[in-house]
């Protein structure tokens, strides 16, 4: 449980005279949710991007499951597990949820000797990972712009599952959805931590940290400020922390 | 309660019933509106209902069916190609002229053949691949990439025709070649005397001769066989996958580790591609190379894949639909000059064709989404 998973050590960022992210030590266990709160700007989205190699840090180190990934491609990150859902989930919303869960990667089944798409067979791993997750989907051959937000998410979710995503980073998952579809993915969050996957979740939505999270780390001006465990932190704390009211009281 | 309970049952059957048919009639409604005009213009046009007929609309429609299979590629990655209307001219214009040059030269006619058609084929991809390069690496819109491309290539056609409108002059046997294959036939039939195959019967009395019709035209037998090809990998490969993933969301292409600016040249190469087909079959059913072959055919193309049912944003479209579309015009434009009806009217009804097809189109999906969201 307490297993380290990621380490972010000293991870500097900048963007010309603006400091984004100011030696920030960062880290994940394994099967944890880790709530990333901060007001915009406070440089948990260019945290999340050194992590997932959009963004390169100048400083500092980023260790996953014990190797130094610091500055590797994208693609290569996300190969040593580490997915990104990101808001708008990058999903082909004119195909399938198979289709979706395999882009890229296409299962190919023999056809007079030619490589033809295995759709069923591509339908039927999707459902698999589908229930793991506990998600119904009434039917897979549906293409996903008929699905509503929350099964778009678990889409998405899915995805990273099948591909043995061993970290995944949620950008806002609950932004754009409803009340209900917000604690369907609440519960996905929660299902895919049962599954011994640790999380990264920025949200903006404090109920969504109270619900799920574990431990929540909130940064301010390219700084970590707070690092809270499960039972250490209310609403009005967090608040606290992100606005900076304890900075200010401190200072005067 | 009981009968309360079948009441709703019945209720919902019927509803089911219901979006069934509209389902059926948003799906199928072209196919439909072919039969309907192929039976209108049967009872109403003398002459209409011959083998002889549904032959010529068939050969007549190839041109712009090969033109739109490779636009349906395109559109469903949300683009457009304008140029190829000028890359069948410039295929057409390259085969006939190497021909003729090559069997002046003293080349064996069939050989002169090959390579005027291979160099031709050849010569289209550029044009292709230029646009491709242009939008995906140069990120220059589809719409002014191919456009600008449509003036170069028309220059290009028109400079290698020496400014003339056609490539002529071709010697008599090569001619004689190229017909037996643009003109000819897998198979006749005789009236009352049955099938053959290969070659045009002769030595048959002058009013047994008008009988004679073309059962499997070769210009046909090839377009059939590129649909084919094309339609394999649009619905069942990998590739037409990607083609569909880059029309919904290229971003989410990428993402997936699609490599989205080689698979867009491919596309643009693929629909220069069948351009060129096309040019080339110009060649060989009219005996002589022109410039301006395919231009009145390019929008003729786009319509065909709107109302094939293909989506101009993407994601969306089949090749079996623009084959579709292709002959809903051939059979229009046929019908209408077989009632002696000006042939123009074939601009409006086609017209309106377009604006219902994107209409159906549009309901079919709102009517998806409903259903789904139930």
């Amino acid at each position: 449980m307490s297993e380290l998973i990621l380490q972010c050590q000293q991870v500097s960022k900048h963007f010309g005279g603006l400091v984004a992210l100011n030696h920030v030590d960062f880290d994940v266990s394994c099967g944890e949710v880790v709530a990333l709160l901060g007001d915009n700007g406070a440089g948990k989205s260019t945290l999340i991007k050194c992590i997932s190699g959009v963004y390169r840090p100048e400083q500092g180190r980023i260790i996953f499951d014990g190797k130094d990934i610091t500055g590797h491609a994208p693609s290569e990150i996300r190969d040593s597990g580490i997915e990104t859902i990101y808001q708008d989930l990058a999903l082909a919303e004119n195909l399938d949820v198979g289709a979706n869960v395999f882009l890229g990667k296409e299962k190919t089944r023999r056809l007079f000797g030619i490589p033809v798409t295995d759709d069923e067979y591509m339908r039927r791993e999707a459902a698999k990972v589908l229930d793991r997750l506990d998600i119904h989907i009434p039917s897979l051959k549906q293409k996903l712009v008929n699905l509503s937000g929350g099964q778009r998410q678990a889409v998405a979710i899915a995805r990273a599952l099948y591909w043995n995503a061993r970290l995944v980073i949620m950008d806002e998952p609950t932004a754009a959805l409803g009340v209900p579809e917000q604690r369907k993915v609440l519960a996905l969050v929660r299902s895919l931590r049962d599954q011994g996957i640790p999380i990264i979740l920025i949200s903006h939505t404090m109920q969504d940290v109270m619900e799920v999270a574990d431990r929540c780390v909130v940064m301010r001006r390219g700084r970590v400020v707070a690092n809270l465990p499960k039972g250490e932190y209310d609403v009005e704390v967090l608040v606290k922390h992100i606005v900076g009211a304890g900075e200010m009281s401190a200072a005067s | 309660m009981t009968s309360s309970t079948t009441v709703v049952s019945g209720a919902a059957r019927t509803n089911e019933t219901r979006d069934r048919l509209l389902d059926f009639l948003a799906k199928s409604w072209a196919y439909l509106f072919l039969l309907l005009l192929v039976v209108f213009f049967s009872a109403t046009g003398r002459g209409f209902f011959s083998i002889n007929n549904f032959s010529n609309i068939l050969v007549t429609s190839t041109l712009v069916a090969l033109m739109a299979i490779g636009q349906t590629y395109v559109v469903i990655t949300a683009g457009i190609d304008l140029s190829i209307g000028w890359t069948v001219g410039l295929a057409s214009v390259i085969s006939a002229r190497t021909m003729r040059d090559l069997v002046n030269g003293g080349t064996e006619i069939p050989l002169a053949m090959l390579i005027g058609a291979l160099l031709a084929l050849l010569v289209a991809l550029i044009p292709g691949f230029i646009n491709g390069v242009l939008i995906a690496r140069v990120r220059i819109p589809p719409f002014i990439a191919t456009l600008g491309m449509f003036g170069v290539v028309r220059g290009a056609a028109f400079l290698l025709t020496d400014g003339q409108q056609v490539i002529g002059n071709l010697p008599a046997g090569l001619r004689e070649a190229l017909r037996s294959i643009g003109s000819g036939s897998l198979a006749y039939y005789i009236p009352d005397q049955g099938i053959t195959f290969f070659s045009r019967p002769d030595n048959l009395p002058p009013e047994v001769m008008r009988g004679v019709a073309a059962l499997l035209p070769y210009p046909v037998i090839i377009t059939a066989v590129v649909v084919v090809i094309f339609a394999f990998v649009l619905g069942r490969m990998r590739f037409g996958r990607h083609t569909y993933a880059i029309g919904g969301n290229p971003d989410a292409a990428v993402r997936a580790g699609v490599n989205i600016k080689r698979h867009l040249i491919y596309i643009y190469m693929l629909s220069a591609f069948t351009a060129g087909i096309a040019g080339v079959l110009h060649s060989f059913r009219f005996t002589a190379g022109a410039p301006q072959a395919g231009e009145a055919a390019l929008l003729q193309s786009v319509a065909a894949v709107v109302i094939g049912g293909t989506n101009l944003f993407g994601g969306e479209g089949k090749v079996s639909g623009a084959v579709i579309g292709a002959l809903i015009i051939g059979v229009l434009q046929t019908g209408l000059v077989i009632l002696n009806i000006d042939p123009l009217w074939q601009f409006i009804v086609v017209g309106v064709v377009i604006i219902v097809a994107v209409l159906v189109n549009q309901a079919q999906t709102a009517l998806e989404r409903l259903r789904a969201n139930v």
